[in-house]
């Protein structure tokens, strides 16, 4: 290792004084937060039984995990979101596929595709209730119906903007249109699709919710329903908690995911 | 010298709804066994049209070309080198040359040692498991040779292959290229807009006019001394002589 000059490690220990600044003030903000929000319920600025406070929340958190219906509700919300998620991008990789390879059948389906995903989904859901009934797996094709659309327009989008010139290596090569599939469009679509699983797991999870809203009984999105409609709101906001968390998880599993895809690719 | 492939008459057009933009018009020429043949031209006069019709991409819309079939069945009579080496980088330089094999399911181990053989003699198989961009511009250009070489071609068609380069490095990997080309025995077709390189590096130089394109001359390029590599022609007397008559016809009929 050759000796690192000055300024070289002027300039290190200034980044990372910076970088610890960040990451502390992000933190205070936090935590300033947290305090003039209990302060205020405690002072009776504002009313502890419509804004609950960070103490009672925890209470009711510890509360809930101790007869675990805090582990059931997040489960089933969890379980859910993960199976329309899986299903979506199963359902819009088979799709883009079909759609590269009939550029006809693109070309009549392009215009519905678009309106269909434009539309607000949240919308459908009542539908969707009254065709599959109330249960789990209307919540799943809920889930679904938010983010397919829109999956399948961003691969087919990622599929087809593959390099011409790239594509045509495979033919001169002696390639079928099944090889240039399998050597080029999966390959050089990897970084595309890893960002459409990004977006897509946000979605499933508000389909899920919007879902449960409507036509459950267990799940966050029925605790969030129930609690306001019974002003529980240490419930309530207790139920909008876990859901950060799992949303922050998912997102940051597929980081984790693309982190290793990226790593076992560039050696 | 016998004849490979032999371009009679052959014409082709590009249609649109708003006209038709004829490309080719009655181009005939041969291309003898083991000759290295440059097609230079203005720039869109159609040569990479002409390239993708002797590679069989596309049919001609009237005309024909015939290459005279191998005894051997189903073996690759053509090899395509396009502008860029396209070495994909989710594979390693290995994994790249052996694309072709790979995709015409032709991996015996007979193939794979004239990989290894051919890798091995042009300097790449200490780079066997590297990722393309490790690899330097010239690296690649040959790594992209070498690719098409493993499927043992007849023909080579070189579609600009040295125009992404920047210059120094363009002329050493010409002189590569044209070295190993010879060393393997190939017949070889040049599309290049580039006269110095057609002249350092074909027996014959066959000269085409602007759109739409027809053949105006072919040149036999002939020097006193032989088996110069490309670099030795360029300083060579006959050189600016061909180069000039070159220039003018292209500019006689542009």
């Amino acid at each position: 290792m050759p000796d690192v000059s000055l300024r070289q490690a002027e300039y290190v220990r200034r980044h990372r004084r910076h970088h610890h600044l960040v990451t502390l003030c992000r933190f205070l903000a936090f935590a300033g937060f947290l305090a003039f929000w209990e302060v205020s319920a405690n002072l009776e600025w504002i009313d502890a039984f419509i804004f609950s406070s960070p103490s009672r929340v925890l209470q009711t958190i510890l509360e809930m995990g101790g007869d675990h219906t805090l582990f059931r509700h997040t489960g089933i919300t969890l379980y859910e979101t993960l199976l329309s998620f899986a299903l979506v991008i199963l359902v819009s990789f088979l799709a883009a596929t079909l759609l590269w390879f009939s550029s006809s059948l693109s070309e009549i389906l392009e215009p519905w595709l678009v309106i269909l995903n434009s539309l607000p989904k949240s919308a459908l859901a009542p539908l969707l209730i009254v065709w599959l009934g109330a249960n789990m797996r209307t919540i799943i094709i809920a889930g679904m119906s938010v983010a397919v659309f829109g999956s399948i327009i961003s691969m087919y989008t990622a599929f087809r903007t593959t390099d011409e010139e790239e594509i045509k290596l495979i033919y001169t090569l002696g390639g079928t249109r099944m090889q240039v599939l399998r050597c080029v469009v999966f390959p050089s679509s990897v970084p595309a699709v890893i960002s459409i699983l990004k977006v897509n797991i946000g979605l499933c999870l508000v389909g899920v919710i919007i879902g449960e809203f409507l036509a459950a009984r267990e799940g966050l999105g029925y605790l969030i329903i129930y609690s306001s409609q019974v002003f529980k709101l240490n419930y309530l906001i207790a139920a909008l908690i876990i859901l950060c968390l799992i949303a922050f998880c998912l997102y940051q599993a597929i980081q984790k995911l693309e982190h290793h895809i990226r790593k076992s690719r560039k050696l | 010298m016998d004849t490979l492939m032999n371009v009679s008459h052959v014409s082709y057009a590009y249609h649109t709804l708003s006209g038709e933009t004829m490309a080719l018009s009655d181009i005939t020429f041969s291309v003898g066994e083991g000759e290295f043949l440059a097609i230079v031209g203005p720039s869109g006069c159609g040569k990479s049209t002409l390239l993708s019709l002797l590679s069989g991409l596309m049919e001609p819309e009237q005309g024909t070309i015939e290459i005279r079939q191998d005894t051997e069945e189903g073996k690759t009579q053509i090899g395509y080198m396009l502008q860029k080496d396209h070495l994909f980088e989710w594979r390693t330089v290995y994994r790249n040359v052996i694309l072709g094999l790979e995709i015409q399911n032709r991996m015996t181990p007979e193939n794979l040692s004239h990989v290894d053989q051919l890798l091995e003699e042009y300097g790449l198989s200490r780079f066997k498991n590297a990722r393309p961009s490790e690899l330097s511009g010239g690296m690649r250009q040959r790594a992209a040779l070498i690719r098409t070489l493993a499927l043992d071609p007849r023909l080579l068609l070189l579609d600009e292959p040295f125009s992404a380069l920047d210059y120094q490095t363009r002329l050493n990997v010409c002189d590569d290229v044209y070295q190993i080309i010879r060393k393997e025995k190939k017949t070889a077709v040049l599309v290049t807009h580039d006269l110095s390189e057609a002249i350092s590096m074909a027996d014959r130089v066959l000269i085409l006019s602007s759109r739409p394109a027809t053949v105006c001359k072919t040149v036999e390029i002939r020097f006193a001394a032989e088996e110069l590599t490309p670099m030795q022609r360029r300083q060579a007397p006959e050189f600016k002589d061909y180069f000039n008559e070159i220039w003018k016809e292209l500019n006689h009929y542009a």
